[in-house]
């Protein structure tokens, strides 16, 4: 199993895409970090960059990567390897390489700027993160054979995660406005990892007060020590379901 | 060596292997022959555990292929089209596969040097003419020294003198009573090669004889003039 990761990771560290994102993440960090003198007003600009391209470019780089690799993963599947050998080789080289690039690009900058604990948070969240849009690319990847069809997927599920998904809660906060949603909201918001992580990290900086109500249920849940490791743990299922799902069907898929 | 009882195969509405039963054994030097899309490389690609058989099973050594893995490493693969990681060179590729199979015992790189790949191994795959490729992939499934030889077209694409190289090599490891197994359009470099035939049309298998019975049933001393008689029969 090393010795694959090993040649993923040295193929995708060589890739200039990934060159570029890390850079462009550094530039990123380094310039907010220098344009707001508040360190933790750079702090919340720089979430919303991340919880915006860290998803895009994991899931969608990660899908055409696994469809790149069909060579190497059908002369993999020829030689005395197990499947799942292969499969969790090369999510272990993607996750690992696109977490070192976020490392690299915003963990370094801010744990220099802000080296407290919503330091240390964000940039375990972006890895996270990281890793959880790689496997759910693995899965869209490994589920659809047609390379157009599969990328088409992923930017799907990029656009729901991002976006799609936060028109629909507001729908629904809308519709049933008469109804005390504020403890359902808690629930809801772990179907989905890009906003889970919003909230723990928005709850752990000063302006969590100026989000009324709910906010104030939010921190009794997310603001606690329980409340923050199931959080944690919702994320790690976020993670680990798609990974054991695409393995399980790429043991039987035909190449 | 190798059994397959009952296996079949579709692939939506094609019936890519319909019940296909044959028995492989050490020694011989069997040719998969059959019309395009017949289920050759189908068959070929269960057999390594590529394709998975919607029912019917295979055994190597009497062990079942599925969930087993390690049978792998006594075959040799060459692929009908060789596909590699585009940006790694011909040394890499041949280092991954020795780093991968682990082999410690001796390498059999006779082909890489005879087929002049020595020169070439700064070259990055991308760039590699078809040809090229395909000595590329014969030279990986003879590197290891397999007891096991699988073929899928193996001259197609090779030059005369390298497929010249790469029969006298078949030839060579056929006397060490190895298996091998070989699928072909080009009936007439088979001629001095295989021991048994197994003729495969629309995914059924039609026939398995060894060859002097192929011979002795058709009255043609040729294979390929063999094989075209047996056709036209069926098709009346």
């Amino acid at each position: 199993m090393k010795k694959i990761i090993k040649y993923v990771m040295s193929d995708i560290l060589q890739n200039r895409i990934v060159l570029v994102y890390t850079f462009f993440l550094l530039v990123t960090s380094l310039s907010v970090f220098s344009l707001e003198d508040n360190n933790s007003k750079g702090l919340l600009s720089l979430l919303n960059i991340i919880l915006l391209i860290v998803p895009l470019v994991s899931i969608i780089f990660s899908t055409i990567y696994v469809y790149n690799s069909a060579e190497f993963i059908e002369l993999l599947v020829s030689q005395p390897l197990k499947r799942k050998v292969i499969w969790l080789s090369l999510f272990a080289g993607l996750a690992g390489s696109l977490s070192i690039a976020f490392f690299i690009g915003v963990g370094i900058p801010v744990l220099l700027f802000q080296p407290n604990a919503i330091g240390f948070m964000m940039t375990g969240i972006g890895i996270l993160l990281s890793i959880i849009f790689v496997a759910i690319a693995m899965l869209a990847a490994v589920k659809t054979r047609d390379k157009a069809k599969g990328i088409g997927v992923a930017i799907l599920l990029w656009l729901y995660f991002s976006i799609l998904f936060d028109g629909l809660v507001l729908f629904l906060l809308f519709q049933f406005a008469d109804y005390p949603l504020e403890k359902a909201m808690i629930g809801i918001s772990a179907l989905n990892p890009i906003d889970l992580s919003r909230i723990l990290i928005l709850l752990h900086m000063d302006v969590s007060a100026m989000m009324g109500y709910t906010g104030a249920i939010f921190k009794d849940f997310f603001g606690t020590g329980t409340g923050m490791a199931i959080s944690f743990g919702v994320l790690l299922v976020w993670s680990i379901l798609p990974v054991w799902m695409s393995t399980r069907r790429f043991n039987r898929k035909d190449l | 060596m190798i059994i397959a009882s009952n296996v079949s195969k579709q692939f939506g509405k094609l019936n890519a292997l319909d019940n296909i039963s044959v028995t492989c054994n050490k020694g011989e030097c069997i040719a998969l022959i059959g019309p395009n899309g017949s289920g050759k490389t189908t068959l070929i690609k269960s057999m390594l555990g590529m394709v998975v058989p919607d029912s019917g099973f295979i055994t190597f050594n009497g062990k079942n292929i599925l969930q087993n893995w390690q049978y792998r490493s006594e075959i040799g693969y060459m692929p009908q089209i060789g596909r590699y990681p585009e940006n790694m060179t011909i040394g890499d590729v041949l280092d991954m596969m020795k780093d991968i199979r682990g082999h410690s015992t001796r390498l059999d790189e006779e082909l890489v040097q005879a087929f002049g790949l020595t020169d070439l191994m700064q070259k990055k795959m991308r760039t590699l003419s078809g040809g090229t490729r395909q000595k590329v992939s014969a030279s990986l499934a003879f590197l290891f020294d397999p007891a096991v030889l699988i073929l899928d077209e193996p001259t197609a694409g090779l030059d005369p003198v390298a497929s010249e190289i790469l029969k006298e090599k078949i030839i060579a490891q056929k006397r060490k009573g190895k298996l091998i197994l070989i699928t072909s359009h080009v009936l007439s470099e088979l001629d001095d090669l295989v021991t048994q035939i197994i003729y495969m049309q629309d995914g059924r298998l039609q026939f398995h004889k060894s060859i002097e019975r192929l011979r002795a049933d058709t009255g043609e001393e040729k294979l390929a003039k063999a094989i075209a008689s047996v056709m036209l029969k069926m098709q009346v």
